[in-house]
């Protein structure tokens, strides 16, 4: 079994990876056909000159860099709260907090449990109901709105994490030593959760430019993402011009991530 | 009395440390055997060797006439007691017991599971807890459940790496009483492993002393602390006193604050400390360059007295003197 | 004074706390709390004339998932998911066990195969559209090869959606399976075959058993999902495979019957909600 075990590992990765490997490849292909037929970049020609694809582009990553900053924030304070209301953290809460600070967390956990397609009909229904009142269509604000919605509770994962192993007598050291409650946050835990807010921000950012079910419910009509232009292009078949994008987009992505690790053990 | 284990020649090499040097044991059949050492003498890594779990870079390992150093753990007629005792947190008392039982059949032959669970039981003091999970135990009782594990498979030796030193230190000498008593109702041999001295010296029937990688001595709790063999033996086993290439016990050293003038070997110190011990009293003095004596290797001596006796204080001017029957010489 | 003093540090101490998580409230309460008793209302209305949602109050949404034409789908939702989810443990159980078991080099694999999930997944199901359909690269690869004459169907159907499935959501049962399997004590497999048990038996009778917990929280974080999912299906199933996360878009979409698709979504969560507290109940903490 000592030998199987990696050949298995091997052919596990090779599932995992061959298919957008192999869309690589052929996204350099010269013919339309899924035979070989010489190296070509007509397709990243194509992708790169093609108005929808970069307009939508551009759209999502406005409505990534927004919501990501944004969950970031609003997830990593929350967490914080949290974690200083439960008990491996500071004296004992108040009945009323912490009685709010069960119904926030379970409120995090229905929102990673609920399917996306539930979340998505509900934002859409929330907001159909909301513009009777408002004279507001749907349109990137929804979308960015909705981004935030569902990116916080990965941000509250992360972050939460980190603190369990966060030593909390050294906040209790930096108050001795003369520092508000405020200042600790910010000059003792702040630094420690430095990393994983890092990679909180980079999961949310990666789960907002890939979204489509919920985004397409929410956009409207005006705004397009990035991902409703694939799944359209998808939806028509095969097109050689999608293989290109894919692989920019892997590749881009992928970069990121290992950046991001870089960063994070450095 | 015949050797149940012998190590011949044995040597392991790790990628950057040499762990064990040509190491040659024989254990004799039905002793209680202690492998004493500081951390890091390989004293483990013996233990793992004979269990199976590391293959020996070179000599043999026999085991009752056959040779073992080839066989995967499993296939051994050892079994060990580990330090963290681990035991299966997902099966009660009974299940971890009856574990390696329901692989094959144990050396009498006997199919009696139930029986042979229920023996074992009583023979650890565990009878009535066959249902407990051991999360619901205490260090002791799982100590026990590990012990009981191990034994109801008959082995030829049955292993422990340092099975007291997970104990709090009260329950340390009343388990250590336990498990002598245990051996010798059993008769199984007993390789223990340890960097405890005491323990060592009060459970076992021979000790090898370990160090760095080499079997220093071996013989007799007796043999090892009167007779050592080497100053590494005779500074680790109890303290010693070292007056040039002296070694004399500080059991065995006399202090006074009057040159004694009974034609013993005499020093003269200063008092640094007086460390009261409860049942002795260690007195700390420094030694002084006098005498004609050439320069020491250690300037600190302690000196072992009754509780009650004479007052020493730091700073007082005193004479340690011994018999040179008491010393311990080792050529350079 | 330490009385009084630790009384204020409490006080103010809630104070931060209220302050910092008040916006994830608001944003809680406004963004799914609402949404979700809206849908929960909706559920319960009528249909209106022109789409959305009028009196009066009704269970008949809920009475029409006992339709068996709806109900061959709710089958087939389970189905599909049930076997993604089992194929993802089957698949993802010895690769955890290989990466626990692989020294320094863990953090190595543990990234090879968190990498993909990092990337599109909208772009991996893709991917196998490519490979897959009839003038794709597997049939291609085969006919030049003679091995068949006739592409292969081998797109639009279940298998395909559980390949999509199975393919997309592996690395979600790798990491609980991998979590648990690196927290054991590694001196519970040397005491196994200390004890006689060979590497077989020791995988069956203790290792298996003790990652009870991991299997349980990679077969939650897999079931769920892929018995909403509606991109898989959508992309991947072509129009013979209809689920329930395409059944609902479909409802607020084209078919503009806003209270059943509420029904059919208030159904998923509710399932996704009892398998969830079953879960916690046996102590995975996310949270």
């Amino acid at each position: 079994m000592k030998r199987a075990l990696p050949l298995y590992a091997l052919c596990v990765y090779g599932f995992l990876h061959v298919p957008l490997v192999i869309l690589g490849i052929f996204s350099f292909n010269a013919s339309r056909f899924t035979v070989w037929q010489g190296f070509s970049l007509r397709w990243y020609q194509a992708a790169l000159s093609d108005r929808d694809l970069l307009e939508s582009s551009v759209n999502s990553l406005i409505i990534a860099a927004v919501s990501t900053v944004l969950a970031t924030a609003i997830g990593t304070l929350a967490a914080y709260a949290l974690w200083k209301g439960s008990s491996s953290a500071g004296p004992r809460p108040s009945r009323a907090l912490s009685v709010s600070g069960n119904w926030l967390s379970a409120s995090f956990y229905l929102s990673l449990v609920t399917p996306e397609i539930v979340t998505g009909v509900s934002l859409l229904a929330f907001f159909q109901w909301i513009f009777r009142f408002l004279n507001l269509r749907l349109g990137m604000h929804t979308v960015i709105l909705a981004h935030i919605a569902f990116s916080v509770a990965y941000v509250v994962i992360v972050v939460m994490a980190r603190l369990r192993t966060f030593d909390k007598t050294l906040e209790e050291a930096a108050l001795d030593l003369g520092a508000t409650e405020w200042s600790a946050f910010q000059q003792v835990t702040l630094p420690y959760l430095g990393p994983a807010i890092a990679a909180a921000a980079m999961l949310a950012f990666t789960v907002s430019i890939d979204d489509y079910v919920i985004t397409s419910l929410v956009a409207g009509v005006d705004s397009q993402t990035l991902p409703m232009v694939i799944y359209a292009l998808a939806r028509r078949g095969v097109n050689p011009m999608l293989n290109a994008v894919s692989t920019l987009i892997v590749v881009a992505l992928g970069a990121m991530v290992l950046l991001s690790e870089r960063l994070r053990s450095a | 009395m015949s050797a149940i284990l012998e190590l011949r020649g044995v040597s392991k090499q790790f990628a950057k440390h040499r762990a064990l040097n040509d190491v040659s044991l024989a254990v004799p059949r039905g002793a209680f055997f202690s492998l004493l050492g500081p951390s890091g003498c390989g004293k483990t890594t013996a233990l793992r060797l004979i269990a199976g779990f590391e293959t020996p870079t070179s000599g043999e390992v026999w085991l009752n006439g056959t040779r073992i150093d080839h066989l995967p753990p499993y296939r051994r007629n050892v079994n060990t007691v580990f330090q963290s005792y681990a035991l299966f947190p997902h099966l009660d008392v009974r299940g971890n017991i009856e574990f390696g039982l329901r692989r094959g059949l144990p050396k009498n032959g006997a199919r009696d599971v139930a029986g042979l669970v229920r023996r074992v039981l009583e023979q650890v003091r565990l009878a009535g807890k066959e249902s407990r999970m051991p999360s619901e135990l205490s260090g002791g009782e799982r100590q026990r459940v590990a012990l009981a594990r191990a034994l109801v498979l008959a082995p030829d030796v049955l292993l422990l790496d340092e099975p007291l030193s997970a104990l709090d230190p009260l329950l340390r000498k009343q388990v250590r009483a336990e498990l002598k008593d245990l051996q010798r109702r059993v008769g199984v041999t007993f390789l223990f492993v340890t960097h405890d001295q005491e323990e060592a010296l009060s459970l076992s029937d021979s000790i090898a002393v370990i160090n760095r990688g080499t079997v220093e001595q071996v013989g007799t709790p007796q043999e090892v602390y009167c007779r050592p063999r080497s100053r590494f033996v005779a500074d680790f086993l109890g303290a010693m006193n070292w007056f040039d290439q002296a070694g004399v016990r500080p059991e065995a050293t006399h202090i006074s604050r009057q040159r004694p003038e009974n034609g013993a070997c005499v020093r003269s110190a200063v008092v640094s400390r007086a460390i009261f011990l409860g049942s002795v009293m260690h007195i700390e003095v420094a030694l002084g360059v006098a005498d004609g004596a050439q320069e020491d290797e250690s300037h600190t001596a302690i000196v072992q007295v009754a509780p009650n006796g004479e007052c020493f204080q730091a700073g007082d001017q005193v004479h340690l003197w011994w018999n040179s029957s008491d010393e311990v010489r080792f050529p350079q | 004074m330490s009385v009084f003093r630790s009384a204020t540090r409490v006080r103010s101490m809630s104070r931060i706390r209220s302050i910092f998580a008040a916006p994830a409230a608001v944003l809680m309460i406004a963004t799914l709390i609402i949404p979700l008793v809206i849908v929960a209302a909706y559920s319960t209305l009528t249909r209106g004339a022109y789409g959305g949602v009028e009196l009066p109050w009704t269970l008949e949404n809920y009475q029409r998932l006992i339709d068996p034409l709806y109900g061959a789908i709710f089958v087939r939702s389970f189905w599909i998911a049930g076997v993604s989810t089992l194929l993802c443990i089957a698949l993802g159980f010895p690769l955890a066990l290989f990466i626990a078991r692989a020294g320094s080099r863990k953090n190595l694999y543990l990234s090879l195969v968190v990498l993909p999930f990092w990337t599109s997944f909208l772009i991996r199901t893709y991917a196998w559209m490519f490979l897959l359909r009839d003038t794709g690269l597997i049939n291609s690869v085969l006919q030049a090869a003679g091995v068949i004459h006739q592409p292969l169907p081998m797109l639009y159907n279940d298998g395909a959606v559980i390949l999509g499935l199975v393919y997309g959501y592996l690395p979600f049962a790798v990491l609980p399976l991998y979590a648990t399997l690196e927290r054991l004590d590694k001196s519970l497999f040397e005491a196994a075959a200390d004890l006689g048990a060979t590497p077989g038996s020791a995988l069956l009778r203790v290792t298996i058993p003790l990652s009870a917990p991991g299997i349980r929280a990679a077969a939650i974080l897999v079931f769920v999902p892929c018995l909403g999912t509606y991109l898989t299906s959508d992309l991947l199933g072509g129009s013979k495979t209809i689920l329930l996360g395409n059944l609902v878009q479909n409802q607020f979409t084209t078919a503009r019957d806003w209270p059943f698709g509420a029904a059919i979504s208030i159904l998923l969560l509710a399932i996704a909600m009892v398998l969830l507290l079953a879960a916690r109940r046996s102590g995975e903490e996310l949270l």
